[in-house]
């Protein structure tokens, strides 16, 4: 009985302390990561689906609070088009889908998207991020519609053995346009701030 | 113990290198010597792990009950390979994006595993650091002479600088998977030849 006791009490201190250490470890280096994820991974999808901006969208960017969970946005302008770019997660088939959505904030269309984090099979679900085919049929809808792929009835064509991957991206457009639509006053707002910063310099 | 520590330490480079002589930790070796860095950042990762698991597990081999001690050291280690997941996605990002999975997969990698049930476990603190040191060094010296031989047999560069110049025919082979298993069985037999004369 003694023997068992020890067993327990030294494996649930060994546990406990080692949950410590990385809740220490991960909040210590939560920022640096956001930064590295955000230089690497967000970077260039940002540079091509808005390759055209007047604006850095980079260095532009700003934060918006929805509920607990503050959401970086990233604004562009094209000419006359007023574009905000937030990222939403869908679930693939090995883990998160991160996907990035820029929205035309006149017409409240989306003109265009881009795969930042996959860890999906190489050679399937991961021609999401790689053939941009895919997420250009998202490209021109409206916020109205809601995305899914053929198998579901939706108009998503999805990639050939990766139908997981290609609901993760849909889910993940739609929470996108959710999280537009619940944040467009807020997103208006900031964009009229960011046109007459751009008119002073 | 009769052994000192130096001898504990340059066992690791030759006489116990792990990949070739105790033929263990196979998979990442295999994986992801596609290049030299992949292969020294793998390296180093494992190294790190070695170490720090080898001297705590050398810490706490009185404390630990012998009848749970496997699952107190895949603790021990799966803490400190997390560790080295969060420091090399804020440090070293795109290197992190290159070993994705085999990162978390140094939990399972037999070395660490090995070292602290066959070493770690009835040594002192010191001996336990040579050890882990040696053989992690050895592990990254491995991974980056395979890297090496793949790296420039089969994309004709050395950590991304080339090599022969534009008339070299790269021999696309080495860095597939095959040409990992062909490269690690030549290193292998020269390492034999080498050791029996």
């Amino acid at each position: 009985m003694n023997d068992m006791f020890k067993m327990v009490l030294v494996l649930a201190l060994l546990t406990s302390i080692s949950g410590g250490v990385l809740a220490g470890v991960r909040s210590l280096t939560m920022d640096r990561i956001e930064y590295q994820q955000l230089k690497f991974q967000k970077e260039p999808v940002i540079r091509s689906i808005l390759a055209d901006a007047e604006n850095d969208p980079m260095t532009d960017r700003f934060k918006i609070k929805d509920g607990d969970v503050a959401h970086t946005i990233f604004p562009a302008k094209i000419g006359d088009q007023k574009i905000v770019t937030l990222e939403a997660f869908g679930k693939g088939f090995s883990g998160p889908v991160g996907l990035l959505v820029a929205f035309d904030l006149d017409n409240d269309t989306i003109i265009g998207s881009g795969v930042t984090i996959s860890t999906e099979t190489p050679g399937f679900g991961s021609k999401a991020k790689e053939d941009p085919s895919f997420v250009a049929q998202l490209e021109g809808t409206s916020i109205d519609q809601v995305a899914s792929v053929k198998k579901d009835g939706g108009e998503i064509d999805a990639i050939s053995g990766a139908t997981i991957t290609s609901r993760g991206v849909c889910v993940a457009v739609n929470e996108a346009t959710a999280i537009y639509k619940r944040l467009k006053p807020e997103l208006s707002k900031s964009m009229d701030n960011l046109g007459s910063e751009g008119g002073t310099d | 113990m009769a052994k000192t520590l130096t001898q504990e330490f340059v066992k690791g480079l030759w006489e116990e290198i792990p990949p070739f002589k105790l033929v263990l930790g196979l998979c990442p070796v295999l994986a992801v010597t596609r290049s030299v860095e992949n292969g020294i950042g793998m390296g180093i990762a494992t190294t790190f792990v070695l170490v720090c698991s080898n001297m705590l597990i050398s810490m706490l081999r009185n404390i630990i009950p012998q009848k749970i001690r496997i699952a107190c050291f895949i603790t021990i280690i799966a803490t400190f390979v997390t560790v080295v997941e969060f420091l090399m996605q804020a440090y070293t990002y795109p290197l992190y994006l290159k070993l994705g999975i085999f990162i978390p997969l140094i939990v399972v990698n037999c070395i660490v595993l090995g070292r602290a049930e066959a070493f770690a476990c009835k040594n002192d603190v010191a001996h336990s650091l040579a050890d882990g040191l040696g053989i992690g060094l050895g592990f990254t010296l491995s991974l980056a002479v395979l890297g090496t031989f793949r790296e420039v047999l089969g994309a004709g560069t050395f950590l991304g600088h080339s090599v022969f110049g534009d008339v070299f025919q790269p021999f696309t082979f080495m860095v597939e998977a095959p040409g990992a298993f062909i490269g690690l069985g030549i290193l292998l037999c020269l390492m034999n030849i080498a050791s029996s004369k």
